[in-house]
C-alpha cells in the first residue's frame, strides 16, 4: 500500500468530466496517492514536463488531444515511460483494449468504476 | 423474518453444511435469502422459511443453506499464490511424476473465479510433460452454473484480472465476456459438500480451498481440514488462504497457507 508512506506517489487524473475526476481524486487519496487533475491530453502533457507523475489515469475521448494521442506524446518525452498509465473509459470494446495496451498502457479500467476496480488496477499496474 | 426464522436458518446452516451464521445479522440473511424467496414465488423470507420448516423439502431446505455459503470472490486473489503453483509447485510435481498426470481442485469455486485463474494461469504455462486434470465444485448449484457458464459482468471481470488476461482468454458479448472455450473446457465440475465423505472424488495433487474455513463452525472446520487432507495424493498440496492455518499438517516455509501431510514433509525432508 502507498499509504501512510513519507512521499506519496503522484496520480494525474486526466479526464474532461470534472465529475469523473472529483470521484477518482477521492478514492486515490483514500489510497495514499497525491492526486493532480488534468482536464485533456495536452493540459496532461503539460503537467506531465512539469512533473513526470508514478501513475496516470487516462480518459480516451477528450477534446484537444484524446488519450491515445497523449499516451504516444508522452512515452516520447524525457522519462515519459516511467508512468503507468492505465487507460479508464467508457470503451469496452476488447480490440479498444487491445489498442491501448499495445500503444503502452499497463491496465484498463472500464467506467463506470469504484475504488475496488481502482485499488485492484492500481495494484496489478504495481503502483500499490 | 422473525428472530426465529433467523436462528432456523442458522441452524439448518450449521447441521447441513457445518457453516455459521449469525442470527443477528437480520440485513446478511434478507439480502441472501430474499432472492430466493422471490424466486420460489413466496411473497415474503418469512413465508420462504414457514416452507422450508413445515414442507420438510430437501430441494427448499438445499435453496435456503445454498444461499447462505460464502460467495464473495474474485480473480486471481493473492496473485502470488497463482505464481507459486505454476512456477514452483508443479514444476517439482510435474517431476516426481513425468508422463503422468496431475490433479488439481478448486473446492469451493463459488462461480468460477478462482479455477479459471489457476485454468489461465495453467493455460499460459502449463509444465511439460505431464496431463493436468482441473476439478472445481462447490456447495451451490446455481452458483456452478453461473461459473459454468464463463460470463462475466464488467466489473466482476475488472476485480483481480488484469486487461492482458481479459483480452487474451475473453470475447466480448453484448452485456458482459465470457471465457474462451479454450479455458472453459479445461475445467470439470461437480457438486460438493465440504463436511461429506470426499473419498469418492479420488486423490488430488493440488487441493485449493482459500478464504472459506472462517465461515465454518469450529468442528466443521476441523473435519472439512481432515476431509481434504485425506484427498491429498503423496506429496500433494492443500492450499488455504494466507491467514488459515490447518494445525495437523506441515506448514511450507515461504509459502504461506500451503500445507502438505506431515508424513509427506517427513518424506521430504529425508
Amino acid at each position: 500500500m502507498v499509504k501512510d508512506t513519507a512521499d506519496p506517489k503522484l496520480c494525474l487524473v486526466v479526464d474532461d468530466s470534472r465529475v469523473v475526476r472529483k470521484v477518482a481524486r477521492r478514492i486515490l487519496e483514500d489510497l495514499g496517492f497525491e492526486v493532480a487533475e488534468a482536464g485533456d491530453g495536452a493540459e496532461a502533457l503539460a503537467w506531465a514536463r512539469t512533473a513526470m507523475p508514478d501513475a496516470i489515469l487516462l480518459d480516451w475521448n477528450m477534446p484537444v488531444m484524446n488519450g491515445l494521442e497523449f499516451l504516444r506524446r508522452l512515452r516520447q518525452e524525457p522519462g515519459g515511460t516511467d508512468p503507468r498509465v492505465i487507460f479508464c473509459s467508457v470503451e469496452n470494446d476488447l480490440d479498444r483494449i487491445r489498442e491501448a495496451l499495445d500503444e503502452g498502457a499497463s491496465e484498463y479500467i472500464m467506467k463506470p468504476f469504484d475504488g475496488d476496480i481502482v485499488a485492484s488496477k492500481l495494484a496489478l499496474a504495481g503502483v500499490l | 423474518m422473525t428472530p426465529q426464522d433467523r436462528t432456523f436458518v442458522a441452524r439448518l446452516c450449521a447441521d447441513r453444511a457445518g457453516l455459521t451464521v449469525d442470527p443477528e445479522k437480520a440485513y446478511l440473511l434478507e439480502n441472501r435469502l430474499g432472492p430466493v424467496a422471490r424466486r420460489e414465488g413466496f411473497a415474503s423470507v418469512h413465508e420462504f422459511i414457514c416452507a422450508v420448516r413445515d414442507r420438510d423439502e430437501e430441494r427448499l431446505i438445499w435453496a435456503a443453506v445454498e444461499a447462505m455459503s460464502p460467495a464473495e470472490t474474485a480473480f486471481f486473489r493473492e496473485p502470488r499464490v497463482f505464481d507459486q503453483i505454476v512456477d514452483e509447485v508443479l514444476p517439482e510435481l510435474a517431476m516426481r511424476r513425468a508422463g503422468g498426470t496431475l490433479r488439481l481442485w478448486a473446492a469451493a469455486c463459488g462461480t468460477g473465479q478462482e479455477v479459471y485463474s489457476l485454468a489461465m494461469a495453467l493455460e499460459e504455462a502449463a509444465p511439460a510433460g505431464v496431463t493436468l486434470e482441473v476439478f472445481a465444485s462447490d456447495l451451490c448449484e446455481r452458483r456452478l452454473e453461473k461459473a459454468q457458464a464463463g460470463i462475466y459482468s464488467q466489473f466482476e471481470v475488472q476485480r483481480g484480472l488484469s486487461a492482458r488476461r481479459l483480452v487474451r482468454h475473453f470475447e466480448g458479448l453484448e452485456d458482459g465476456f465470457v471465457l474462451s472455450p479454450r479455458v472453459r473446457q479445461m475445467v470439470r465440475w461437480r457438486r460438493v459438500n465440504l463436511i461429506e465423505d470426499l473419498s469418492r472424488l479420488g486423490q488430488f495433487d493440488i487441493v485449493l480451498c482459500r478464504n472459506l474455513m472462517g465461515y465454518f463452525l469450529e468442528d466443521a472446520r476441523a473435519r472439512v481440514t481432515a476431509n481434504l487432507e485425506r484427498t491429498l495424493a503423496p506429496g500433494g498440496w492443500l492450499v488455504l488462504g494466507s491467514g488459515e492455518q490447518a494445525p495437523a499438517m506441515a506448514g511450507a516455509p515461504g509459502r504461506p497457507g500451503f500445507f502438505s501431510r506431515v508424513a509427506s514433509a517427513r518424506a521430504a525432508a529425508a
